[in-house]
């Protein structure tokens, strides 16, 4: 799926990712954690395309695509979602109407027509209902207003939607209460498939005993210092990273 | 954020840049009383009417053109233009659409305005004004049964001189200034609306003006008065086909509300703007004003002013009827080198009288967008209120935005709320939206409307999806 090497990034000068390699193949469910600031959201951020995270030295080969060459949207409608840490707020626009924009933009990628009123309605209320969120919410303006908690749900909506191939999720965890983390983990292990890839980026290590990742990669300084499977990250909530 | 060339973006958005070939009727260059009595023959009107506009232009003689606004422009030599231009053979008005050179039709189907029977937009009345003449008025016969007046001006005058007499310049009188009275010496054409007693407009009344000859022009003029306990939504479009000179158009619409009436009026302003080097192009010098001259009558300013090289007006309303109300509701967006300069005057004369401003304006390119507004309390205006919100919205690096709120308070019961914000399209926002799929163009037009909504929901129906595309349209080829 994605086959990262010697990825050398840096953010307003500062050197943030040294020399990070990684592979996730089809199927496979990556954790990466570490402690506040080793350079895992700017992984998250990076492969996503954000300008201002600069690409200093190395390749990243997306389904035997150059990854780095690819525009942000490009690399969106090719099956590349990032949830963000912090989602971002439009106002003036319907959660709704924004959705759908989303989901045709990718159904146009894909040589489909433009969903209709009628059958968005019926999908937004099953993806919805996965999420306990109310109808109600999408008649509000995308993300505005929207707790810490609602706007996480939100994030994994749109994944749920857009049926992503690779899945990146920067710390979706935070900011969930303990019901809103089982209903995230399980709309995840929903999606988990073996055409499917995901990378997981936590702080906290709850989410991950309902997600039982394939490996867990400890982040430190921008590089990875440690992998294993899903008893690392056990190991990691009793004794701490050091 | 990768940078899009402009050059990815051919100038295809303004699709209404056509010429019609039809042959008119022009008369000579120039301005001075005989030009003025032509015109005024040309519509055979009545001597009252003639003496009207030989005072107003005895009158702009003395005038100075005014020079306070944030626009640049090289002088208009008033001398070069052409005051008239009417498609041959509609100088009288054709009595039927039967009688409508088959081009016209095609020249409103072509933007979208169909003006035969069957192809009428539903719900809506549309009078549709071609250089100086009104060509075609639609569902006359439907609201003549119900009292209600839609023609044009030109035909109010013949047949409705009472009317026209008591109304015509008393909002915007022919003393007011530059622009205003030389619009009141030469105006052609425009649409004259009467809402009797206690009606309620069933339809949305509507005017496309079409400025179609070169050199020309084109000074409308419209008038609406909603008489007492009566309901009306009023909407104008206007287009100009492509050309490298400057044109001008310099329209009077004056409102009239009396006790507990209602006039929504909204704009749709899409005048060519000129090309990316800000070559060509209407100049919009409008003044339009409306009197909520009885109790409980209400006033609604709507526009959307996405064209125009130039555009300076400022709707407003005359508060003077106790509890009246007047809102203006705005979207100025300017374009490459577009100029704007808009806001609106309240002015609140009477008791209880509430206004509400709600101003959006957007840059992009190296334009400049200016928000002007005057809120003035009048000793007598006790417990007025105003609430004034002016956003503005920057798009690259280029352009710039004014915000120039003036108040004058002189009631000491009254309240001013004022609040103002500037920000640019966030790339925040913007990567958001690309991560999800949507391109650069999109992701700026989602944006924008966003930001417009509060207005842009204020149009009626019919025209609300109209002018989102307007919208994302005018902000083609800004990114980069």
């Amino acid at each position: 799926m994605i086959e990262i090497k010697n990825l050398n990034v840096s953010v307003e000068e500062n050197k943030i990712l040294n020399n990070l390699s990684l592979t996730v193949k089809t199927g496979e469910v990556h954790a990466i954690t570490g402690p506040n600031g080793s350079g895992k959201s700017t992984i998250a951020h990076t492969l996503a395309g954000n300008p201002n995270y600069i690409v200093e030295s190395g390749s990243v080969n997306f389904n035997n695509k150059n990854l780095l060459e690819m525009e942000p949207t490009e690399r969106s409608l090719e099956g590349l979602f990032l949830a963000f840490q912090y989602p971002i707020e439009i106002p003036g626009v319907s959660n709704a109407s924004y959705l759908r924009q989303i989901l045709n933009s990718h159904r146009k990628h894909q040589g489909l027509e433009p969903i209709d009123a009628a059958e968005f309605l019926k999908l937004l209320k099953e993806k919805s209902a996965l999420l306990k969120m109310p109808m109600e919410m999408h008649s509000r303006f995308v993300n505005s207003g929207f707790s810490g908690g609602e706007k996480k749900k939100n994030e994994v909506l749109q994944m749920d939607l857009l049926n992503p191939k690779l899945i990146i999720m920067d710390e979706t965890d935070s900011g969930l209460d303990v019901d809103a983390l089982k209903l995230t983990a399980d709309v995840v292990n929903q999606m988990r498939s073996e055409k499917r890839s995901l990378i997981i980026v936590t702080h906290y290590l709850r989410l991950l005993e309902y997600i039982k990742p394939d490996y867990v990669h400890i982040f430190q300084n921008g590089q990875i210092i440690e992998s294993g499977d899903h008893t690392l990250a056990s190991r990691i909530d009793k004794e701490g990273y050091e | 954020m990768s940078k899009v060339s402009k050059d990815n973006f051919k100038q295809e958005s303004y699709k209404y840049g056509f010429v019609t070939d039809i042959e008119s009727e022009t008369i000579p260059r120039g301005l001075n009383e005989d030009i003025i009595k032509i015109i005024s023959a040309k519509k055979n009107e009545p001597e009252w009417m003639l003496e009207w506009r030989m005072k107003a232009f005895q009158r702009l003689k003395s005038m100075k053109v005014p020079e306070w606004a944030k626009v640049k422009f090289k002088k208009i030599d008033l001398q070069s233009l052409y005051y008239y231009s009417a498609p041959k053979g509609h100088e009288d008005r054709p009595k039927s659409l039967d009688e409508v050179d088959p081009k016209l039709i095609e020249t409103y189907n072509k933007l979208g305005i169909p003006l035969t029977e069957q192809k009428m937009l539903a719900g809506v009345a549309v009078d549709a004004v071609f250089d100086s003449v009104s060509v075609a008025t639609t569902f006359k016969g439907k609201l003549n049964e119900m009292g209600i007046i839609f023609c044009p001006i030109s035909e109010a005058i013949q047949n409705h001189p009472e009317l026209v007499k008591k109304y015509l310049g008393s909002v915007i009188p022919i003393t007011d200034h530059f622009y205003a009275t030389l619009n009141s010496a030469v105006f052609t054409d425009g649409s004259f609306v009467y809402i009797p007693k206690g009606i309620k407009c069933p339809m949305e009344l509507s005017t496309y003006f079409r400025i179609n000859a070169s050199e020309t022009g084109q000074f409308e003029r419209t008038l609406i008065i909603a008489d007492e306990d009566s309901y009306v939504s009023y909407l104008e479009g206007c287009t100009a086909p492509m050309r490298d000179e400057n044109q001008l158009h310099a329209a009077n619409v004056e409102l009239i509300a009396l006790d507990n009436a209602e006039i929504k009026y909204s704009t749709v302003q899409n005048w060519y703007p000129g090309d990316e080097d800000g070559k060509g192009g209407i100049y919009n010098f409008v003044t339009k004003r409306g009197l909520c001259k009885g109790k409980n009558s209400k006033i609604s300013w709507t526009q959307i002013e996405t064209g125009s090289a130039i555009t300076w007006k400022y709707p407003s309303c005359i508060l003077r009827g106790d509890n009246s109300i007047g809102e203006f509701y705005s979207v100025a967006i300017t374009n490459n080198y577009q100029q704007a300069d808009t806001g609106t005057k309240m002015i609140h004369l009477g008791k209880n009288t509430k206004s509400k401003i709600i101003s959006k304006g957007i840059s992009a390119g190296h334009s400049t967008n200016t928000y002007r507004g005057l809120v003035s309390f009048h000793p007598k205006a006790e417990n007025a209120t105003n609430f004034t919100q002016c956003d503005s919205l920057l798009v690259g690096d280029n352009c710039k935005a004014n915000t120039i709120p003036y108040t004058e308070n002189s009631s000491n019961s009254s309240s001013i709320n004022h609040e103002a914000t500037t920000s640019k399209i966030s790339e925040e926002q913007l990567f958001y939206c690309l991560q999800r799929g949507l391109n650069e163009e999109e992701a700026q037009s989602l944006i924008v409307n966003g930001f417009c909504k509060e207005v842009l929901q204020k149009l009626p129906m019919e025209f609300a999806v109209e002018a989102q595309k307007l919208v994302s349209i005018s902000l083609e080829g800004s990114i980069g």
